[in-house]
């Protein structure tokens, strides 16, 4: 059973403790949801799923190989979605989607770009140049880049960021066809996205106690942490 | 070697959509050895003794300044984030926007330097060595910047930064690419001065790209 799991995770930022003993694991099929107050790690999370932070504690673990061993592969079967878009604005969306899906390793580059672009419901911005995207455009073209080249993990951060309601049904679908292909899903969000069956993990559960914990060095200069007692209320 | 290719084209194609690198280098690069003659005065036996320095000088700074950019766009919007997260190593991310880099700053140069060479009563046998130095120059020097401009990513004033860091570590090339002229004119032999540009381009080629992808995982954290 090829699961996707990460045991103990402890993530420290600029000497901060973010969360610490978290464990995960996510089955083909499933879908897990990132849930938490802003600053509660959900992106650092993601972005250690992904491979572009190091965890300072714990191990990340595909079908129980560690994936610290072979992350050339792990880069193969995963697609991160993350806050910026990535669209060049001299490029037109085609453009920009085929060179995503040529890296990603797929035979026909434009014809997916192309197929990917319809399935996201914006076949028409096929040949406008990324400057003249809106933002909601934008972002559809990001998560056209996930169905452009097959991978089976995908890691999403708050895709709905600018969508319409719409898109955000259509991103419902697409998620469900691709769990339903043995695809596995790890998003966050801080809007309803219904997946069935999906699992939800609560980032304040792993953030540590406050002053009297002796690994906060006082670092602390992020607001929105403020709010972590009252969102552990309405998580447990 | 196909997505190595696709990163080559694609940034080619940004550069060619956007137009202004590649000509504010080649611009720059003309403008700053167009000022010697009127610094240093219209007399023909000066300009022609200092012509080899004068060019390679402006080589490099037109080099630089388009160094600053090169990984800026893609950190910025993301791109560096999703393409250190290709199958493509990021080794070889990096070589393919050098190499793109020197496609489109470097060659302009090395097309616009005989030119240049004429203008300022360069000695006709100092010509063709002239465009064989700055062929295997330039790609050191955008090679050499790729780490530089991979570790003031990210920084505030990072153009400064970048100079700085960098300009010291082109002196060598400036030696023996200067040198090499010289020689040729003064009726010695290039041939050392040469083997010794190529032997820099031979270490750089291979390990410019390791440091420069190293510095920015490090910017990526």
């Amino acid at each position: 059973m090829s699961a996707f799991a990460g045991s103990e995770l402890t993530c420290l930022r600029g000497g901060r403790l973010v969360f610490t003993g978290l464990t995960f694991r996510v089955a083909p099929g499933d879908a897990l949801t990132l849930l938490g107050p802003n600053g509660s790690g959900k992106s650092s999370l993601l972005r250690i799923m992904a491979g572009l932070l190091k965890p300072f504690r714990g191990t990340l673990a595909w079908e129980d190989a560690a994936l610290s061993e072979d992350p050339d592969v792990h880069r193969r079967r995963t697609h991160y979605v993350g806050h910026q878009d990535a669209v060049k604005p001299v490029l037109t969306a085609a453009e920009n989607l085929a060179f995503w899906a040529a890296l990603g390793g797929a035979d026909d580059p434009a014809q997916r770009a192309r197929a990917a672009l319809e399935r996201l419901g914006v076949p028409h911005i096929a040949g406008v140049p990324g400057r003249y995207l809106s933002a909601g455009q934008k972002r559809r073209l990001n998560l056209a880049r996930i169905l452009a080249a097959p991978a089976r993990l995908w890691l999403l951060d708050e895709p709905t960021v600018a969508l319409d309601r719409a898109a955000v049904r259509l991103l419902e679908e697409i998620i469900a066809e691709h769990r339903a292909g043995g695809g596995m899903v790890v998003l966050s969000t801080h809007t309803d996205i219904a997946m069935d069956g999906a699992r939800t993990l609560h980032l304040d559960d792993f953030t540590p106690a406050g002053p009297d914990d002796g690994s906060d060095d006082g670092d602390e200069d992020d607001g929105d942490r403020d709010d972590t007692p009252h969102a552990r209320e309405t998580a447990s | 070697m196909n997505r190595f290719r696709t990163l080559v084209m694609r940034d080619l194609r940004l550069a060619l959509r956007q137009g202004s690198d590649a000509t504010i280098a080649v611009m720059f690069f003309v403008l700053c050895v167009v000022l010697f003659p009127f610094g240093v005065g219209p007399e023909p036996n000066i300009l022609a003794r200092i012509a080899a320095g004068v060019i390679w000088v402006a080589a490099l700074l037109a080099s630089l300044l388009s160094l600053e950019r090169l990984f800026q766009n893609d950190y910025e919007d993301g791109s560096l984030e999703l393409l250190s997260l290709t199958p493509l190593p990021l080794e070889a991310v990096v070589l393919a926007k050098v190499l793109a880099h020197w496609l489109v700053t470097g060659v302009p140069l090395i097309v616009a330097a005989p030119i240049l060479a004429l203008l300022l009563n360069m000695e006709a046998g100092g010509f063709g060595v002239l465009v064989l130095t700055l062929a295997v120059g330039t790609p050191i020097l955008s090679l050499i910047g790729a780490i530089g401009a991979g570790l003031t990513l990210g920084a505030r004033r990072g153009g400064v930064l970048l100079s700085l860091l960098i300009l010291p570590l082109y002196i060598p090339v400036l030696i023996f690419g200067a040198g090499a002229i010289d020689a040729a004119i003064t009726g010695m032999t290039p041939r050392p001065h040469l083997l010794l540009l190529g032997g820099i381009l031979a270490a750089a080629l291979p390990l410019a790209p390791f440091a420069g992808a190293a510095a920015l995982r490090q910017a990526l954290e």
